[in-house]
């Protein structure tokens, strides 16, 4: 089934936004009504396309929030300066069409099958396609065991805060918060770096699969880091978003 | 054409504040942009050097034999290929022409090279008559490395990506041959104002 | 400017190639470096596309968009797919 979607031709298609949902100050999840989705996998994304009024195309790559099987949506944080997330966030609302195509990617996925534990890694918006990693290891009943490192700038910036607040069993998230901590944190409170790593990441003994994703230096940091710990790196899977806001 | 999103639409400028001094299918930005083909090399001045010449025949400038040229104050509008443009950009650099009174050399044609492999070419006629410099400043300051620091080619009548970062050379050449971007099919010259963008433009 | 990785260009390669790409193996023509087109180093705000060695920085695929064609550039690869 997922190889047949893997050769199908990928093309332009108009979806609807059915819903705009606010995670944080700057951040929304689009919920899109997709007439022709082939369905995806956990950890693919969808390419965006905008056009104006005098042709000006511009194009980006937002990861799936959603698992499959339940309707696709992507969350978008709204970068200072940017072109297109600042329209996505603030101007987009329900009934509007959004040109895409997908879903896109195959190394950055995640089966049950593929077996865990799982330790995945997240910088910010990164969080995104672990989240649809980590609905779909529940909607399938999978209990593979896993740990969500989650690194934030603040507590506000947690995206689907209260969805981790009651992780589903055989879930642990830990967070980092590295700029700012409400007061009584007990938590970490720094940029993921060796040594919390260690305290945090399965043994590498016991072959754990890592899922890392978030602004290029915070996964080029954690991914050096696990193998370093003796991590294979063919079983750490890094996916770099850039220079964002993120953490 | 792809259907028009409703309420999209790109950054803005204000027509009156820059008639005349926009290229065609340009937009003015106020930040800066950093577009790079590969990593930021990170040279250190003490073995930075700059060389303009032909096969054997180089004259060679360490950084401090360089920062000992006659230098100028430079405000130009530059236009990026990929249709942004920034005005009044001020810079710090040493004339081509005073490199190439000094190397001893002329054209007809150069090639720019740079730490991290870059290549752009330049006709030499280009290059002179107070068109180019060798900027190491941007702003009163020390050119950071993203921006082609320690030093870069500055050409701003030409697009720029001919304003090649990270410059380590000119090299004198009979021939135009074709650098870097131009090689994968932008424009052999790059003139903003006739919109050369791509080979055939 | 920040590398992302071929993620990020799964949606060009799919177009350029006929399927999905990120998966596929490749193998750096200059170091021998091997690895999931995923994991390569790629620059994507420049005139063109450039894919690199993270191990190198060798230049392993340019992919640019003249008028209505696409040149492409693949020799720095000793293996891709």
């Amino acid at each position: 089934m997922a190889g047949t979607a893997l050769r199908r031709r990928l093309i332009w298609q108009v979806a609807k936004v059915s819903a705009v949902t606010t995670e944080t100050a700057s951040v929304r999840t689009l919920t899109l009504d997709v007439p022709d989705w082939p369905g995806h996998q956990a950890g693919q994304h969808l390419d965006i396309r905008l056009t104006d009024e005098d042709g000006y195309v511009a194009e980006r790559s937002y990861s799936i929030a959603s698992a499959p099987g339940e309707p696709v949506a992507i969350t978008v944080e709204r970068l200072e300066d940017g072109e297109v997330s600042p329209y996505l966030t603030d101007e987009l609302r329900a009934g509007d069409d959004l040109e895409l195509r997908g879903p896109i990617g195959g190394y950055f996925t995640w089966e049950p099958e593929d077996g865990g534990p799982l330790l995945l890694l997240a910088g910010g918006s990164g969080v995104v396609p672990l989240r649809s990693i980590l609905r779909h290891r529940e909607r399938t009943g999978s209990t593979v065991p896993v740990r969500l490192l989650y690194s934030s700038r603040t507590l506000d910036d947690v995206i689907y805060r209260a969805e981790l607040e009651q992780p589903a069993r055989g879930v642990e998230v830990i967070h980092t918060l590295t700029r700012h901590q409400p007061p009584g944190w007990t938590g970490y409170a720094r940029r993921a770096d060796m040594a919390l790593l260690a305290e945090v990441a399965w043994p590498a003994a016991d072959m754990p699969l890592a899922y890392v994703c978030g602004p290029t230096s915070f996964v080029e940091t954690v991914s050096q880091a696990l193998v370093q710990s003796g991590y294979p790196p063919e079983r750490v899977k890094t996916e770099r978003f850039g220079a964002t806001g993120g953490t | 054409m792809s259907p028009v999103s409703r309420g999209f639409h790109r950054r803005r400028q204000d027509p009156a504040q820059t008639a005349g001094r926009v290229p065609p299918g340009q937009y003015v930005t106020k930040d800066f942009p950093v577009l790079s083909a590969g990593p930021t090399p990170h040279t250190a001045l003490d073995g930075w050097s700059f060389s303009v010449g032909r096969g054997g025949q180089q004259k060679t400038w360490s950084w401090a034999e360089f920062r000992a040229l006659p230098s100028e104050d430079i405000t130009v509008d530059i236009h990026c290929v990929t249709k942004w443009s920034k005005l009044d950009t001020v810079w710090q650099g040493v004339s081509v022409d005073t490199l190439l009174d000094l190397a001893g050399h002329d054209g007809p044609f150069a090639m720019a090279h740079c730490d991290g492999g870059y290549t752009t070419n330049v006709p030499v006629a280009d290059l002179t008559g107070g068109q180019a410099w060798v900027a190491y400043a941007y702003g009163g300051q020390p050119l950071e490395p993203e921006h082609g620091g320690p030093a870069r080619l500055l050409v701003p009548h030409l697009y720029f990506w001919k304003s090649a970062k990270w410059v380590r050379s000119l090299e004198l050449r009979d021939t135009n041959d074709p650098g870097f971007w131009e090689n994968y099919g932008y424009h052999i010259y790059g003139d903003p104002w006739r919109e050369q963008r791509y080979a055939g433009d | 400017m920040e590398a992302v990785d071929g993620n990020a260009i799964g949606g060009l390669l799919h177009e350029v190639f006929g399927t999905e790409m990120t998966g596929a193996p490749s193998v750096c023509g200059n170091c021998g470096d091997a690895r999931p087109v995923g994991e390569l180093l790629v620059y994507l705000r420049a005139p063109g596309t450039v894919v690199r060695c993270p191990t190198c920085d060798n230049l392993l695929m340019v992919f640019v968009t003249v008028h209505d064609r696409m040149c492409i550039d693949l020799q720095g690869l000793a293996v891709l797919g």
